[in-house]
């Protein structure tokens, strides 16, 4: 009770460790909530689901908040639906099988630059009689503009800018210009206020219904933007962290522990064993490591748990072996060990209850150490194509960018993101295993 | 190494007469040993490479459909058969394959056929590839490594001797002043050395390229290269420059920390004492006493180093589109061409046996405690 007192107490001493933990802490809280708030079904559906999954969102947009960083406002993506109240909608009937559906929703829109789209998602309910919707949009300045009157099917996409008859009675291509900019100017300027869209149902049958969705396709989009495929880059961001968690720490308790066990059983048996596992690491550290992750990601499978038990596979005979190799040959001469053996302990409990737990406190700051290169490594086989097929993990999105060209065409964000937040990793468990290193090997103490 | 050899000059000094010549044979002697066991590691490694390339029977699929595709093309092409019914050119084809197949021994069991893989693999000969092609149209996976292997050793070697002497020449002083604001600077720092070379290529690609604009994004000259020699050499030099800093800043500061530790714990040693006392200059004591006991730990360190870029080269030189071994491979796994992976992997496992071979003789040069062959003269 009292060593660990005294650990924690020389602990504090060292603020780098106070930071890698933290950061530690918060990344585990991170993927806490992650794993929480969104099932690994769901985090594959909305990675790898299509079209469908991510119609909503615009292409290329980056994070939000760079508007409080920037001094031209650029307009934010937002969508809006009948369905969850987000536009309001009332129903009013008019006589027994017509009635009314009247959607309006107002927004503020108070940004420098008219958005990319607006879309309007309609989804009715009708047995023969298609509904008919009437659209109108009521610009800040009370000038109204009608849209477009038509009648609805059951799924329907309305593109403001693909339509031919709004562009044809706005008299240009341009349909957002025509629809944000102030008309009597050239100018080119945004008129910021409220924006009305007035949406004006009408169903023909008892049963029939309208629904809308508003998607407005900005510059910018939520907190972390999105990518070529429109898809939200929070989603890979906050699960990138239990992935990229995992990953490292099962790797690096698995080489630590195993080497270390290896170790241990060659330098107690001595003789041919001891001899095999020489040679074995030897051979191993012929064996070009990359090379066969990448022909084995590339022949069998890409899934992030094979590449991990192989990670780990070909890490257990390396280099530490034979530092450890050379502490336990010291350590098996030690009084203690000669204790256990004249009472007659097995090789097995000797080995196990005696010479590995001395090692521990040697083996912890190596393992917390060991841990960037391993989170690292997932994240390079990613950007070499060959990352996990269905999880999104945050050497994919630096895959995706590169390969896209995101630093050619000024996307910084998308490669920023992913590259931060390994870097914030990779330095908190090397703060931490540094200090450790520190606390647990008084020789490096003093100097 | 460490505990066999250190007690082995102590017997060395016993017979000093016939040093000089039996130190000869035990060199050549503990040569051969190391050589045999080199050669048997290698030759491993190979065939445990060769064995996972083949275990899912993909270079046989991929033989197979070769074979299938060029003698289909050869008779369809060939006018000498035009007039043969498409009943007897489909047999003539399949007799065609059965030969071409047996040929190539893709009749004989895996076992026998994966030893004549190794055999060729191991005397360099590697075939021919799938789709890669080399510079001057070749498809020998020999030439197409050759020509890509000056571009990777111009990287890994600028970059590795800069970070080397670098490292020593700063670490050394440092060792000195410990505690120093610098000092406690390059501690804070080390924990930077998490990341591989190639993250930071892209933080600086970012910066110098995209940015600044003042560097180029990657390649190893520019596009069309300049026909002067000299500007060619300097356009290289430009393009190398982005690589080489991110080599260095992703790896220097662990390697300073790590060099001035060792400085450190040695200079507390006995005998450094003792040379002071004797009121040696510092300097010599530096050199003499702190530097020389040193160096076959540096060395180490320096190799495992040099064997860790060696791969992670990978995917530095695809970060900088740098046409090495590291981006061909990277180009031969997109279109799944087995002869160029298996190919540089074992240029790979020669270029590690190589470096793991030569660093006995390095210990031996600069560390004199340490005699050659004298462990397994024991």
């Amino acid at each position: 009770m009292k060593a660990i007192k005294n650990t924690l107490r020389e602990f504090l001493k060292y603020p780098s460790a106070i930071i890698g933990i933290g950061v530690i802490l918060l990344l585990l809280g991170v993927s806490a909530y992650a794993l929480a708030t969104i099932p690994y079904k769901e985090a594959v559906r909305l990675w790898r689901g299509g079209e469908d999954v991510w119609y909503q969102n615009p292409k290329y947009a980056a994070p939000a908040w760079f508007n409080y960083f920037s001094k031209v406002k650029k307009p934010v993506s937002f969508k809006v639906n009948t369905l969850d109240g987000g536009i309001e909608k009332t129903v009013t009937v008019v006589n027994e099988h017509m009635d009314s559906v009247d959607m309006t929703y107002s927004f503020d829109y108070a940004y420098d630059a008219p958005p990319q789209e607006i879309t309007l998602y309609f989804s009715t309910v009708f047995d023969q009689k298609l509904p008919f919707a009437s659209i109108k949009w009521i610009t800040p300045d009370g000038r109204e503009i009608k849209i477009s009157n038509m009648a609805v099917d059951r799924k329907i996409a309305f593109r403001f800018s693909k339509d031919e008859k709004l562009q044809k009675s706005l008299k240009t291509e341009r349909v957002m210009d025509a629809l944000f900019y102030a008309p009597d100017s050239d100018s080119r300027k945004v008129v910021k206020g409220t924006y009305q869209l007035v949406i004006t149902g009408t169903t023909f049958e008892d049963d029939s219904d309208i629904n809308a969705e508003m998607v407005l396709h900005g510059d910018l989009y939520g907190l972390a933007g999105t990518d070529k495929y429109r898809r939200d880059l929070m989603l890979p961001m906050l699960y990138g962290t239990p992935i990229a968690l995992a990953f490292g720490l099962v790797a690096a308790v698995g080489t630590t522990l195993l080497t270390m066990i290896i170790a241990a059983i060659g330098t107690w048996y001595g003789g041919w064993v001891d001899e095999l596992i020489q040679r074995i690491t030897e051979i191993n550290l012929v064996l070009p490591f990359l090379a066969i992750l990448i022909m084995v990601g590339t022949f069998y499978s890409r899934s992030i748990w094979l590449m991990l038990g192989l990670t780990i596979l070909l890490s257990i005979f390396g280099g530490g072996i034979k530092t450890y190799r050379a502490i336990f040959l010291q350590s098996k001469e030690a009084s203690y060990i000669e204790a256990a053996r004249a009472y007659g302990a097995s090789s097995g409990r000797i080995i196990f209850t005696y010479l590995i737990p001395r090692m521990i406190p040697l083996l912890i700051p190596s393992l917390v150490s060991s841990v960037p290169s391993f989170v690292f490594l997932e994240a390079s086989l990613a950007v070499l194509g060959l990352g996990d097929p269905l999880l999104p993990t945050w050497g994919k999105v630096i895959n995706d960018a590169s390969s896209d060209g995101a630093l050619y065409r000024g996307l910084y964000y998308w490669v920023l993101e992913p590259a931060v937040l390994l870097m914030f990793t990779g330095l908190g468990f090397a703060m931490f295993g540094f200090a450790l290193d520190r606390i647990f090997n008084p020789r490096l103490r003093d100097i | 190494m460490s505990t066999e050899s250190m007690t082995a000059p102590a017997q060395d000094s016993t017979s000093k007469k016939s040093s000089s010549n039996s130190s000869f044979a035990r060199i050549a002697k503990y040569t051969a040993v190391r050589l045999v066991t080199m050669a048997i590691t290698i030759t491993i490694g190979i065939y445990l490479t060769i064995l996972i390339a083949n275990m899912g029977g993909y270079v046989d699929t991929i033989m197979r459909n070769d074979i299938r595709e060029s003698t289909t093309m050869a008779i369809l092409a060939n006018p000498q058969y035009r007039l043969l019914g498409t009943e007897e050119k489909h047999e003539l084809i399949q007799k065609k394959i059965a030969t071409e197949e047996k040929r190539l021994g893709l009749d004989q069991p895996f076992a026998i056929r994966s030893v004549r893989y190794l055999a060729n693999g191991l005397t360099l000969r590697l075939g021919r590839s799938l789709h890669i092609t080399s510079d001057h149209g070749s498809k020998e996976v020999r030439l197409i490594l050759l020509e890509r292997l000056p571009a990777t050793l111009l990287m890994t070697g600028v970059s590795e001797l800069m970070l080397f002497f670098g490292s020593i020449l700063i670490a050394l002083p440092l060792s000195r002043k410990y505690g120093s604001w610098f000092d406690k600077l390059t501690i804070t720092l080390s924990p930077t050395s998490a990341a591989p070379a190639w993250f930071y290529g892209i933080f600086l690609i970012l910066i110098f390229a995209a940015i600044l604009k003042i560097l180029p994004f990657g390649g190893l000259v520019d596009s069309p290269p300049p026909t002067n020699r000299l500007d060619y050499g300097l356009n290289v030099l430009k393009h190398l420059i982005l690589p080489v800093v991110s080599v260095i800043i992703s790896s220097i500061f662990i390697s300073i920390y790590g060099w001035r530790t060792f400085f450190l714990i040695f200079s507390t040693e006995d005998y450094v004492e003792v040379a002071k006392a004797k009121g040696l200059p510092s300097r010599d004591v530096e050199r003499r006493y702190i530097l020389r006991p040193t160096l076959p730990n540096i060395i180490t360190n320096f190799a495992l180093l040099v064997i860790g870029l060696w791969t992670g080269f990978i995917i530095l030189e695809t970060v900088f589109v740098w046409p090495g071994l590291g981006i061909t491979i990277y180009r031969a796994i997109g279109i799944y061409d087995t002869p160029v992976i298996v190919g540089s992997t074992i240029i790979y496992a020669y270029l590690l046996a190589l470096t793991v071979f030569l660093l006995d003789f390095i210990y031996a040069l600069v560390d004199p405690r340490v005699k050659v062959g004298a462990g397994s003269a024991q």
